[in-house]
């Protein structure tokens, strides 16, 4: 008897492995940032961030190439990778965190939920707290998700030269947008 | 039963979901293989006097205010070159990302040039390589000082040269570049019989990253013998670039008082070692001027 019990202990622990977590992925995720100084505005959109968010725990991470932000103006993405974020030292940015509260999302149910996601942030190299206010949409089982928060581009060490402040903002408001669709486990 | 049961406990907690610290993003596998076009090999179109790798980006106006000083040895009394100057003022424009034409007035010799550059290999890393740039480039000048002797029958293809070049580099590492460009130079009136009409050579350049936004730039063009009248010398140039936003400053020393192909590679008269040295600067500022497009979604296999 005690075999049996035991063992269905192990299986049903086992089968919540299989059962939970649903993840959903995308690699097309849309990330794009802001600047707003007086003498100059500076815009930037990445169309191919990779993201998985995890259901279950609520937990969600980021990663997108540095040189797949593009701007206007080419000239301005070649200063922005070359002199600014030295992409070709730190190819990537990555977060890695947690929506705050994922019980009170419903993924199974249609609807908007506004949430927290806090996490970590790092950016050449540099790992910094982030908080995002956002918004989980269900629509007909699709799941997307929209955030945005504020970055100290002193935080991360990228330096400004003086006779350029006037033209990049202290701090930069980054904009998230995603479509998931549902990870199908390996088996 | 006891090793059975602690199995099964140790089974059960490993593979259960409260432990797992798995890193999502892995769950996805390899990213797919991108293409990254190398961009910023030099940080304007010209190394020195020698156009570089780079090309004016589409969309870009590059105006071009170049300066050179007089010889340095002129001693004191000239202050040191300063008292003597000459000008060429000109504009680059890019057209696409691969085509860029410009023209150009040097007060020296009182001279109009023009250029078209066109990029037909670009060094790319990442799925599809290739490892070097590759730039046809053609220039024609039109000297307009007045005929030497006006008595003689003089034609106005006298006054023209054309020059056609192959420049071939490569961005070698972050701060690193090199190039080679190979030219032939035509001059439809020589001054004498000594010297050819069709001048080959060969320009070496090569930039080096000092920090981000500034380099160090060193040219050299090599002339084959026996094409120019003794006392023409192979032109050689050293220089920083600095680079401040939308400008770019060019300090350089140089022994060619030309600042266009024609006159730099062919007619080279001052000798390093004699002090035949130009201070010179050259200012490179950007303005846009194409309609700036909203960039689609681009996926580069």
């Amino acid at each position: 008897m005690k075999k049996i019990i035991v063992s269905l202990l192990v299986l049903t622990g086992m089968a919540f492995t299989t059962l939970s977590g649903q993840k959903y992925f995308t690699r097309e995720g849309k990330v794009s940032f802001y600047s707003d100084a007086p003498l100059e505005k500076i815009e930037a959109v990445n169309h191919a961030a990779t993201s998985v968010l995890d259901t279950e725990t609520g937990k969600v991470e980021f990663a997108m190439l540095i040189k797949a932000f593009q701007f206007k103006k080419e000239l301005m993405q070649e200063h922005f990778n070359e002199n600014y974020m030295e992409s070709s030292v730190y190819p990537k940015a990555i977060f890695k965190g947690k929506i705050e509260q994922v019980e009170a999302v419903n993924f199974f149910s249609d609807g908007e939920y506004p949430v927290v996601v806090k996490g970590k942030l790092t950016i050449r190299g540099i790992t910094k707290e982030v908080e995002a206010n956002g918004k989980i949409v269900v629509k007909e089982g699709a799941i997307s998700g929209t955030a945005f928060f504020d970055v100290a581009v002193a935080d991360y060490e990228i330096e400004v030269p003086r006779i350029v402040r006037g033209k990049i903002a202290k701090i930069v408001r980054v904009s998230v947008a995603v479509d998931y669709q549902a990870l199908k486990k390996k088996s | 039963m006891r090793l059975f049961t602690t199995l099964a406990i140790v089974f059960s907690t490993l593979f259960n979901p409260l432990f797992a610290q798995e890193d999502l993003l892995s769950l996805l596998g390899e990213d797919e293989p991108t293409t990254n076009y190398v961009t910023a090999s030099f940080k304007t179109d010209r190394v020195i006097n020698l156009h570089s790798l780079a090309t004016t980006a589409k969309g870009i106006m590059d105006i071009k205010i170049s300066h050179r000083f007089g010889f340095v040895n002129g001693g004191i009394s000239e202050l040191f070159g300063l008292d003597a100057a000459s000008i060429r003022i000109g504009a680059d424009f890019g057209v696409t990302d691969r085509f860029s034409f410009g023209f150009g007035r040097s007060s020296f010799e009182k001279t109009y040039d023009g250029f078209l550059k066109f990029k037909f290999l670009r060094q790319r890393t990442g799925a599809r390589k290739m490892p070097i740039t590759a730039i046809l480039f053609a220039s024609g000048a039109i000297k307009t000082t007045p005929f030497q002797n006006p008595d003689r029958e003089n034609f106005l293809s006298s006054r023209l040269y054309y020059t056609f070049q192959l420049i071939l580099g490569s961005k070698i590492s972050d701060g690193f570049s090199f190039q080679l460009s190979p030219t032939v130079v035509h001059r439809n009136l020589v001054s004498t019989t000594s010297e050819n009409n069709d001048v080959f050579a060969l320009g070496i350049a090569a930039r080096q990253k000092l920090t981000k936004r500034i380099s160090l730039n060193i040219e050299y063009i090599y002339v084959p013998p026996d094409q120019l009248a003794p006392g023409f010398r192979k032109s050689f140039s050293v220089g920083f670039d600095i680079e401040t936003g939308g400008h770019v400053f060019q300090l350089h020393f140089t022994n060619s008082t030309s600042m266009i192909e024609k006159g730099f590679i062919t007619e080279t008269t001052g000798d390093w070692l004699e002090g035949d040295i130009h201070f010179g600067f050259n200012v490179a500022r950007v303005f846009s001027i194409g309609k700036p497009e909203a960039k689609k979604k681009k996926s580069k296999r």
